[in-house]
């Protein structure tokens, strides 16, 4: 990465502080055109209250971030405009509307059509109408959902609503797409295919943030990788440079024994072997990010 | 069979009215989460309005010729309800939002009590019932019907031609238009709306033009229908809409306007054939209310609350 180039999106010197407890402090972190960054930490590291500011959901503390030199506007409607989408930790689509629709969401803030012209559908109204239901069933038969375009959300199976998340944030045309762990509790296929579906979204132009607890998914995927500790930003790098960093391992090894087990194995495999044929997954490890830190309300 | 026939017709007429403003309860509702006890005021403006308009906007010679007045007259009442609603909506309760749900809600009871009372003291001889121009009722279909006459007027005809046409575009605006699904997204789960690029004031306002252009066309018609408004209907109504609104299923359009239609047929049924007569037919819609509720708590066509993970 050349450190030249301006950033897509630049997070400079993120601070959030709910009442007493500083969840983010001083974290900067910039997302080249193109790229795919990794952000890995220990459960209650501030991921997804990190996730949560650049969206809009969160006003940082102190701090801002910039989407192409602009900083953000407060409100997640606008900043959705901007350019910056995202999925959700715990699944959140609107589970009584079918696929398609749930995806003509994601495409509302791209249409033109308003409240009058919706109600005399004229010719202008039904190509806009018909140019989104076009886009969002490419976009549904680029995550592989195109047959299931007419069932509501809520009957999808759980790996499908995974990608159709990751359908409904392409609709909205971002520049930077954010995804809250795409692959908690797949399998090792899904995870893979998932894997293949971010290099592809990549290709469209898109930049990705993945936050993710499984290690080896993260460094056979990512060009760069940051880890957050307790809020701040212990390394980053290349997934090289990462993997092999003594206080990577130490903070993953700093956390409560029931946490740590799962982590280190994973981890472990990752330092020991971690060629690209290792398509084993170490199990989801369940995380406490949404509710220890009010994330998803 | 002649009074059967008649009391099916008037009580379609009924159910379209109490259909036409459950729709704005059901929908509020169904966005928000607020039970807007202020809805049937919004009503009762609409039909002061609508009568405002008659009264002295309207050149005299085009009162006489109902095709010129009527349009205006129901333009005026559904334009004032709108406005009405939308204010209520930006100074009530938008400041609310994020309160908890009963701060709402009293705040809705305390706007009704406002509305009603503005009207009685502020509207020229509202103290009492004000009548209609009586030009629209004159019209009156009779025809024989097995042992006796049936009579339809062509008020009661309009009353229930809008109310079923009303209910349709409003369900394919709903399920089929870019702002029905920004509707229904917020509807299920706002913050996630809002992260979709979809703007929760704008659609939220949208919510109640809708439910307030929808009572105030009702107020229209119930004036022009019963030939006289009075500040009492607002509330009256609005307990009968609020009804057909859990009858059918709180936030279910089609659930609105089964509702709606069931509380009219029951009214007027029984009114006529229940021991008892008019003087208990309240009761029996709030037998059938309770027996829905007892079975389907979620109402007929509600969809059961879920607890949001």
């Amino acid at each position: 990465m050349t450190a030249s180039r301006p950033p897509v999106l630049a997070a400079n010197s993120v601070s959030m502080v709910f009442g007493g407890l500083t969840a983010l402090s001083n974290v900067s972190l910039r997302l080249q055109e193109g790229q795919i960054l990794g952000l890995i930490g220990p459960n209650g590291a501030g991921k997804t209250t990190f996730f949560n500011c650049l969206t809009g959901l969160y006003s940082p503390t102190t701090g801002n971030v910039e989407l192409r030199g602009r900083v953000l506007p407060k409100d997640p409607a606008a900043v959705t405009v901007a350019g910056v989408a995202r999925t959700f930790q715990n699944i959140r689509l609107f589970p009584s509307m079918t696929s398609l629709e749930n995806v003509l969401v994601g495409r509302h803030s791209r249409m033109k059509q308003g409240p009058i012209a919706s109600l005399f559908h004229g010719p202008a109204y039904r190509k806009g109408e018909q140019d989104a239901r076009d886009r969002s069933l490419e976009l549904l038969e680029f995550v592989g959902l195109a047959s299931v375009h007419d069932e509501l959300a809520r009957n999808l199976p759980y790996g499908d609503q995974r990608r159709l998340e990751i359908a409904r944030a392409l609709a909205t045309d971002p520049s930077v797409l954010l995804l809250d762990e795409p692959t908690a509790g797949m399998n090792p296929q899904e995870t893979e295919a998932t894997r293949q579906l971010i290099f592809a979204i990549r290709e469209t132009g898109v930049a990705v943030v993945v936050i993710e607890h499984d290690t080896k998914f993260i460094f056979s995927l990512c060009d760069h990788v940051s880890v957050l500790v307790q809020g701040q930003l212990l390394v980053e790098g290349t997934p090289e440079v990462v993997r092999g960093d003594p206080r990577v391992i130490e903070a993953y090894l700093g956390k409560p024994p029931d946490e740590v087990q799962a982590e280190v194995r994973g981890y472990a495999e990752e330092v020991g072997h971690g060629g690209p044929d290792a398509t084993q997954v170490m199990e989801p490890v369940r995380d406490v990010d949404g509710g220890s830190e009010g994330g998803n309300r | 069979m002649a009074t059967l026939l008649q009391q099916l017709i008037n009580g379609l007429v009924l159910g379209g009215l109490i259909a036409l403003i459950a729709l704005g309860y059901t929908m509020v509702y169904g966005i928000i989460q607020l039970i807007n006890f202020a809805h049937g005021e919004v009503f009762m403006v609409g039909g002061f309005a609508s009568l405002a308009t008659y009264r002295y906007f309207l050149p005299p010679s085009w009162r006489s010729d109902w095709w010129l007045a009527l349009p205006l007259m129901a333009i005026g009442g559904a334009v004032v309800a709108v406005v009405l609603a939308v204010v209520m909506e930006r100074f009530a309760y938008r400041p609310l939002r994020n309160a908890p749900r009963l701060a709402p809600l009293i705040t809705a009871l305390g706007v009704s009590v406002i509305l009603k009372e503005v009207v009685r003291l502020g509207y020229p001889g509202a103290t009492a019932p004000v009548p209609f121009p009586r030009a629209f009722v004159d019209q009156q279909y009779r025809f024989e019907f097995f042992d006796g006459t049936v009579s339809i007027g062509s008020t009661a005809i309009l009353m229930i031609v809008v109310s079923i046409i009303g209910a349709i575009v409003l369900q394919t605006y709903i399920s089929r238009s870019r702002m029905g699904r920004a509707m229904r997204a917020t509807a299920q789960d706002p913050d996630t709306a809002r992260l979709m690029g979809v703007n929760p004031n704008r659609t939220i306002v949208l919510t109640f033009t809708i439910g307030g252009a929808l009572a105030g066309l009702a107020g229209v018609l119930y004036g022009i229908h019963i030939t006289n408004v009075d500040t009492e209907v607002g509330f009256l109504y609005g307990i009968f809409a609020f009804t057909a609104a859990v009858l059918g299923g709180v936030g279910s359009i089609k659930g609105a306007v089964i509702g709606g239609f069931a509380i009219g047929l029951i009214k007027t049924l029984s009114g006529q054939y229940f021991p008892g007569g008019t003087q208990y037919d309240l009761v029996w819609i709030f037998v059938l209310l309770i027996v829905v509720l007892v079975f389907r708590p979620q109402g007929l066509f509600g969809e059961p609350e879920r607890v949001r993970a």
